[in-house]
């Protein structure tokens, strides 16, 4: 088991490092240079001013140079420009300071500074991440529970009409996606139009005070596209767990069908939503995004369009390496907690 | 001229009949919802629930279906509202338990015939709007009708379809057996009511009443059903479902967004097939370090979260680096190489095959290849523009390799995962014994023996690839800002959405019935492939 998970760790971390290697290419690339050296200093710069600005500011040494700086592996460049001013990566691409190190990367806790922000990159991501961080307990709560519900319900007696009823419902679900979900409530709930009025179409006061009014509906429009496949996830497993013959034998000796589904079969049924439960999380990422920018809701999901908008290459960086921790410990977390759930898988 | 209504000077007459059938349809729903959860299949006789958890549901459901409605301040519920929150849920609740003990005084087949009969009242008076709509003026019934009328060309090609496929339903295979489920056949037939409506819409201009692009003044930010200002003798008088924020036709612009989509979305899903089966097959087939190496990439990809990928991919700096078109010179090679392998591992052993079938194959295949990747003036043009055949649209060109490469990699892992099931099969250790070579057996054993599988998976992943390119016009990503597309669409209406509905709500619902009806279609495909 430990083998296990340090193996998963080490293709974890190099899946990072290369997945990181391709965001700072695809940040770093020409074009998209110009663009900030037209937005940090001035729009009318020629192209061989641009080409300075740039080179004073270490950005055209080599990619895999420049990635090694931001990791924290490499030390940071001290460059005498064509101005004359030395700048150093390490004094904030700014004249050099005495008590700079010579590494300022990842590895040394320094993820650099947002261009769209004016703000250290750590410090937005953190507290948007917290934000999010509210967003999603609260889809969880929300999602996990009802899509079992609906799940074993449906699973409990395959065929039956309440099966096909929440089978279609689930089936909808999933063919609703955030944006179309999102507008119809807010079209239905919040538009002067219909009138109803009972709930806000900005969260964004939920920043800081969260009530029904204006977090409910963000909240339901990401769980509900969710709620879809895992309560069909959720059914097969039943489903199947039903048709098992200690389940015969236990109604054969007479015991109640609530306590069948409730004892003996709910357990066994649950192990494989697990799976697809912490597998759904790095979706619930798309959706955040997507909410967030429909309800003006202030998260990490936000600030990944507008980094990715403005090409803020650090928070940009800073950004695809937490969605891809996310992603990659959600598989490693399902995976262990497949082995610890289901007793018939044991990894050598 | 007035405005339109919904239904017009006959539907007066036949509203109250439909809004009555409506009306008692989600009544009997929320009884049979109660009824159903508390005892789904009539009542056990050996261990009889206890009459006091029996009426636990109906209680509950009723009482707060009620205490929502009264909270709501509708007419008719108003009363129950009784100025006090928690009075008028105990109230509520008290209503319910009544209801869930008269309803226990009812078999429940009673329940459930009288939800289907509702239903099938409801569906018949609306079908009325549909089919009077196709004869008369669209005074007369309305914006339905009239809807109804300029789909007239939809409505006969499905016809035609439907009878067609029913008669012949034994001789058709796999998709004559979906005619048998009923799931499946509303799932086809929302299908092809699109792949109709952008055909006939998109294509050949039969049903849209305006042009999608064409602003007209004074049709600015109209409810549905305004008259045309300033109409000449050849225009449609009317904008069916009202003007958008630039004056343009919603109705026209739905119907002529449908092509977009029912292009890109099937023809994205097919080049993400071939480039998943073409390498997920020797993955699966011959595993060790190619599949160690093909895996790592694929869960590299989809790693990445699919919006920031987007971001990445499509943002205007990163087109104007050609990455994209250099993406789609790799992801479009792969159609060639399976038709060419395909076709190479069958045949080679045939007279004339070699020298004559196989290379003018390919040279058109390649041809085609280069005609797609290759474009005057771009960061790659091979071809002299006299041999370009066509010229796809940049910008549809880069929607259309992220989605490819977007969706690639989770084909790749469903036809690895069903080659490694498959290739213990007797069928292929005899093929291997035979002495075949190893792309012969993938693509002509195992392939066509997991294609059950492959063909769902395609029908959910098109409705996928619809839902993803919703995504990319709802950031604004790609195409045109006045493309008429449903998520560009989407995203330009949502500003001025608490006032102006139309031009959100239809794009969003026409997304929502083409992704619905394609995972009908593959639960019904599911079902009937599973059921032989």
């Amino acid at each position: 088991m430990g083998m296990f998970i340090l193996r998963r760790t080490g293709v974890m971390l190099l899946t990072a490092i290369c997945l990181t290697f391709i965001v700072f290419i695809m940040t770093n690339l020409y074009p998209n240079l110009e663009k900030l050296a037209k937005n940090e200093g001035n729009f009318r710069m020629s192209d061989a001013e641009v080409a300075s600005f740039l080179g004073n500011r270490g950005y055209t040494q080599g990619k895999l140079q420049n990635y090694g700086e931001w990791l924290g592996v490499l030390p940071g460049y001290v460059i005498e420009g064509i101005d004359g001013k030395t700048r150093g990566r390490c004094s904030n691409h700014g004249a050099i300071v005495e008590d700079a190190g010579r590494y300022c990367g990842v590895l040394q806790g320094d993820w650099g500074f947002s261009s769209r922000f004016k703000e250290p990159v750590l410090k937005i991501v953190a507290t948007r991440l917290a934000l999010t961080g509210k967003l999603m307990f609260w889809v969880l709560v929300v999602m996990v529970p009802g899509a079992l519900l609906i799940g074993v319900m449906a699973g409990m007696r395959e065929g039956s009409r309440l099966d096909r009823s929440l089978s279609t419902g689930a089936i909808v679900t999933t063919a609703t996606p955030e944006y179309v979900s999102g507008v119809i409530f807010i079209a239905i709930f919040t538009s002067s139009a219909v009138g109803l009025k009972w709930f806000k179409g900005s969260a964004t006061s939920a920043m800081e005070n969260a009530t029904l009014e204006n977090f409910l509906l963000p909240v339901l429009t990401i769980a509900i596209y969710g709620m879809g496949y895992i309560a069909r996830m959720t059914r097969a497993s039943m489903a199947e767990v039903m048709t098992a013959q200690y389940i015969r034998t236990a109604r054969l000796k007479g015991v109640s069908f609530a306590n069948i589904v409730l004892k003996h079969a709910l357990r066994n049924a649950l192990i494989a939503p697990f799976t697809v439960i912490m597998l759904q999380i790095p979706w619930l990422l798309n959706g955040v995004v997507i909410v967030e920018v429909l309800f003006n809701f202030k998260g990490f999901g936000w600030v990944l369009v507008q980094a990715a908008s403005n090409n803020d290459i650090d928070l940009l960086l800073a950004v695809s390496v937490v969605g891809v921790v996310v992603v990659l410990l959600t598989q490693l977390i399902s995976d262990i907690g497949y082995v610890f759930l289901n007793p018939r898988i044991r990894i050598s | 001229m007035q405005n339109l209504t919904w239904t017009g000077t006959l539907g007066a007459y036949i509203n109250p009949f439909f809004l009555t059938a409506l009306c008692a349809f989600l009544i009997f729903v929320v009884a049979a919802a109660a009824r159903g959860f508390s005892r789904a299949d009539g009542p056990n006789p050996i261990n009889p629930t206890p009459p006091s958890i029996a009426l636990f549901g109906p209680t509950l459901i009723i009482g707060l279906v009620l205490w929502l409605l009264s909270l709501s301040g509708l007419s008719p519920f108003e009363i129950l509202g009784l100025g006090n929150m928690w009075l008028s849920l105990a109230v509520c609740l008290l209503i319910g338990v009544t209801a869930g003990f008269g309803l226990f005084q009812i078999s429940s087949e009673l329940v459930f015939k009288l939800v289907w009969g509702t239903f099938y009242a409801a569906l018949g008076l609306f079908l009325i709007y549909l089919v009077v709509g196709l004869f008369v003026l669209p005074e007369t019934m309305g914006i339905v009708g009239a809807i109804s009328k300029r789909l007239t060309p939809t409505w006969i090609a499905l016809l035609v379809t439907f009878s067609v496929s029913i008669y012949f339903k034994r001789s058709l295979g796999l998709y004559g057996k979906l005619f048998d489920s009923p799931v499946g056949m509303i799932g086809l037939g929302l299908v092809l009511f699109w792949v109709f409506t952008a055909l006939l819409g998109a294509g050949f201009d039969l049903i849209a009443t305006h042009d999608p692009l064409g602003q007209v003044s004074g049709m600015k930010n109209k409810h549905p059903g305004i008259p045309l200002r300033g109409a000449e003798a050849g225009d449609y008088p009317y904008y069916l479902f009202g003007g958008d924020t630039l004056a343009r036709d919603v109705f026209s612009r739905a119907i002529v967004g449908s092509g977009i989509v029912i292009v890109i979305a099937p023809a994205a899903t097919v080049f993400a097939f071939m480039v998943g089966i073409t390498l997920g097959l020797p993955a699966g087939y011959f595993g060790g370090r190619l599949d160690t190496v093909l895996s790592f990439l694929s869960n590299m990809v989809l790693a990445f979260p699919v919006i920031l990928l987007f971001f990445l991919l499509v943002t205007p700096e990163i087109i104007e680096s050609g990455l994209p078109k250099y993406l789609a010179v790799i992801l479009f090679v792969f159609p060639v190489i399976f038709v060419g392998v395909a076709q190479y591992s069958k045949n080679r052993l045939k007279p004339n095959f070699l020298t004559l079938q196989f290379p003018i194959m390919m040279i058109i295949a390649i041809w085609l290849y280069l005609s797609l990747i290759s474009e005057a003036g771009a960061v790659i043009s091979i071809l002299p523009p006299l041999l370009d055949l066509f010229d796809v649209p940049s910008e549809i060109l880069v929607v259309f390799v992220s989605v490819v490469f977007v969706n690639s990699p989770t084909v790749f892992r469903i036809v690895r995962g069903l080659t490694l099931d498959v290739k213990t099969r007797d069928y292929v250790a005899a093929a291997q014994t035979r002495g075949e070579r190893p792309w012969y057996i993938m693509l002509w054993e195992i392939l066509p023996n997991v294609r059950g599988p492959l063909i769902v998976d395609f029908c959910l992943r098109i409705g996928y690839a619809t839902i993803l390119l919703g995504t990319l016009g709802f950031f604004g990503l790609g195409l045109e800002s006045e493309s008429p597309d449903w998520g560009t669409t989407i995203n330009a209406g949502r500003k001025l959405l608490s006032v102006y509905l139309a031009p959100v709500l239809v794009p969003a619902f026409s997304l929502m019935s083409l992704v619905l009806g394609l995972n009908l279609l593959a639960d019904g495909l599911r079902e009937e492939s599973l059921r032989d």
